[in-house]
């Protein structure tokens, strides 16, 4: 949909309060004036190295923090009003689920499938519709087979999809995942991956994608760099990408193959017909074919 | 090693003890504890203990699990039979050495009040505690309970909480077991030296335990509002309970039980204690 954008966020700002020596109160702002747009169905990569207050963003969205100023409006509905209601807050933690980055800290149950069933029953829904979500959910993040399990029987990525799997059984517009991949080994965060890209291509599920992973972050059709609580870059992959100095100079990483790229065209390398090297170079194949074209 | 450890006493199987609703089973154990108090001849015992032998073989639970589950409590029977041996004052003297007298009414006091402990500790685990699991067992007490709701008594917190509790024992001790290598790996002796020692090695490990135990809590509560959880209002289950067939036939046999259990306390109280 063209329309509304399903979030938007106006001149954001949030601060943390904090104790000083003395009973005082000083405030440590944390968001500072953040302005942006997510249309329905988008995939968003949100990077910041650590503190950057990316993650403080996320609670943001689904009122588990309150802005200290500015709005955020989901789905058109303005949820800073201060007049909002429970049920209003209930709907929208519906509508935007969230993952987290430690798998065992969001599995209430002692066996998967009443896991998955979590969300639903807060949700009052029917225990046939529960047990139907629960199966489709399940087989959604190929967890089908372990549905009997316990979740200490299970490996970190596969925690991580049950965690998924009771989010998506809640019928969810848009899952916001919170460095949900950063504590899990490198098969786990494959696995997760590729369940959180079928889940925004398939299904059609807005995401944002919090992570310091760069060759996640490529994954994105849309790249947002967090730096000290304001947006430092806004763009597709191949954008962001291109300005590897800059976001060397706040503290994070390009890919290996755009970088390699990068150093290159910076001690004075071209293109055999004379053009510059292309910039934001994201895929190994095509850091392969120009290297190629190299030599 | 300490991976080992099982949840509670739940042995998996499809037995129909096994099968039966826990609430059932939770009102049929208070039923079955009453009546080995109630037991007073001889002959009431037998009747427990027949059942009870029943029970046991239609648990299809192997006797040596059972048995030892009797194991911790050895020490608790020996103490029962020795004071009841020793203490009891009757009229037919059986034995005499010094100050250590022996009567017959010491000997059926002593072998019956072991059946009465043995038998209850039997009873409870064959009919609840070894077939139903934990979480069966929970979702029972939170639906026999439910009328205290009315009374305000937090029903629903206690059963989440009893859940959440099963859910982390795991993961806590995995944890344990984390720190500890840890610990060792610094140089800490956790096996060696008297109580105090080893109970003061035991400080590097529960501090980072506790400070870790409270972070998840943390991230557990923020999780669970984010999955809509407000308490136990308007909210369903997945799993209704529901009673059976089954449960009606164990209630009658527990009927035809009980009264079997009174008439003979009432008509044969031979050898009554």
């Amino acid at each position: 949909m063209s329309g509304t954008p399903f979030i938007k966020a106006e001149n954001l700002c949030f601060s943390y309060s904090i104790a000083e020596d003395g009973g005082l109160r000083r405030e440590l702002p944390v968001i500072k004036n953040v302005s942006f747009e997510i249309g329905r169905g988008d995939f968003v990569a949100i990077l910041g190295h650590n503190g950057s207050g990316k993650s403080t963003l996320a609670k943001l969205l689904n009122l588990i923090l309150t802005p200290t100023s500015g709005k955020i409006y989901i789905d058109g509905r303005d949820i800073t009003d201060p007049a909002i209601t429970e049920d209003d807050i209930f709907e929208i933690r519906r509508k935007i689920g969230m993952v987290f980055q430690n798998p065992d800290n969001q599995l209430v149950a002692t066996v998967v499938e009443e896991d998955v069933a979590f969300g639903p029953e807060n949700l009052g829904i029917p225990p046939e519709e529960i047990r139907r979500r629960v199966n489709e959910a399940l087989a959604i993040v190929g967890m089908s087979a372990y549905a009997r399990h316990s979740p200490h029987q299970l490996s970190g990525g596969q925690k991580q999809r049950v965690a998924i799997a009771g989010i998506i059984a809640m019928l969810p517009e848009c899952i916001v995942f919170d460095e949900s991949t950063s504590m899990l080994d490198p098969s786990g965060r494959k696995e997760v991956m590729n369940t959180i890209v079928s889940l925004n291509r398939d299904r059609g599920i807005t995401v944002l994608h919090i992570t310091h992973n760069m060759d996640e972050a490529v994954l994105a059709d849309r790249v947002i760099v967090i730096n000290d609580g304001e947006i430092f870059l806004d763009g597709t992959p191949r954008e962001v990408f291109s300005h590897v100095g800059e976001l060397q100079s706040v503290g994070l990483d390009v890919p290996q193959v755009t970088e390699l790229l990068y150093e290159l065209s910076v001690d004075g390398i071209k293109m055999p017909d004379g053009s510059p090297l292309p910039r934001g170079v994201l895929s190994e194949e095509e850091g392969a074919e120009i290297l190629r074209a190299l030599l | 090693m300490l991976k080992d450890i099982t949840l509670g006493q739940f042995f998996p199987g499809d037995s129909p003890l096994h099968k039966l609703d826990p609430r059932t089973k939770l009102i049929l154990t208070t039923v079955y504890i009453i009546l080995v108090f109630v037991a007073r001849g001889a002959p009431g015992f037998a009747v427990i203990l027949l059942f009870t032998l029943a029970m046991i073989a239609a648990s299809k639970i192997p006797a040596k699990i059972i048995l030892r589950g009797l194991r911790p409590l050895v020490f608790i029977i020996t103490f029962t039979a020795i004071i009841n041996l020793f203490w009891t004052k009757g009229e037919n003297l059986l034995f005499r050495l010094g100050f250590i007298e022996i009567y017959s009414e010491g000997v059926l006091y002593a072998v019956l009040m072991v059946l009465r402990v043995v038998l209850l500790l039997l009873g409870s685990s064959v009919l609840l505690t070894y077939t139903t699991s934990p979480i069966a067992l929970t979702d029972g007490l939170e639906q026999l309970l439910s009328p205290l709701k009315k009374l305000r008594v937090p029903v629903h917190e206690f059963a989440m909480m009893m859940t959440i509790a099963l859910r982390f024992i795991p993961t806590l001790i995995e944890e344990t077991d984390k720190i500890m290598n840890a610990q060792k790996a610094r140089g800490v002796d956790f096996s060696s030296g008297g109580i105090i020692r080893r109970a003061k090695a035991l400080i590097p490990i529960l501090i980072p335990l506790f400070v870790s135990a409270f972070r998840r809590a943390d991230e557990l509560a923020i999780a669970m509002e984010c999955r809509c959880y407000r308490g136990g209002e308007g909210r369903t289950r997945m799993k209704v309970l529901k009673l059976s067939y089954r449960d009606l036939v164990a209630s009658v046999i527990f009927v035809f039980f009980t009264a079997a259990v009174i008439a003979a306390n009432v008509f044969i109280p031979w050898l009554s204690v």
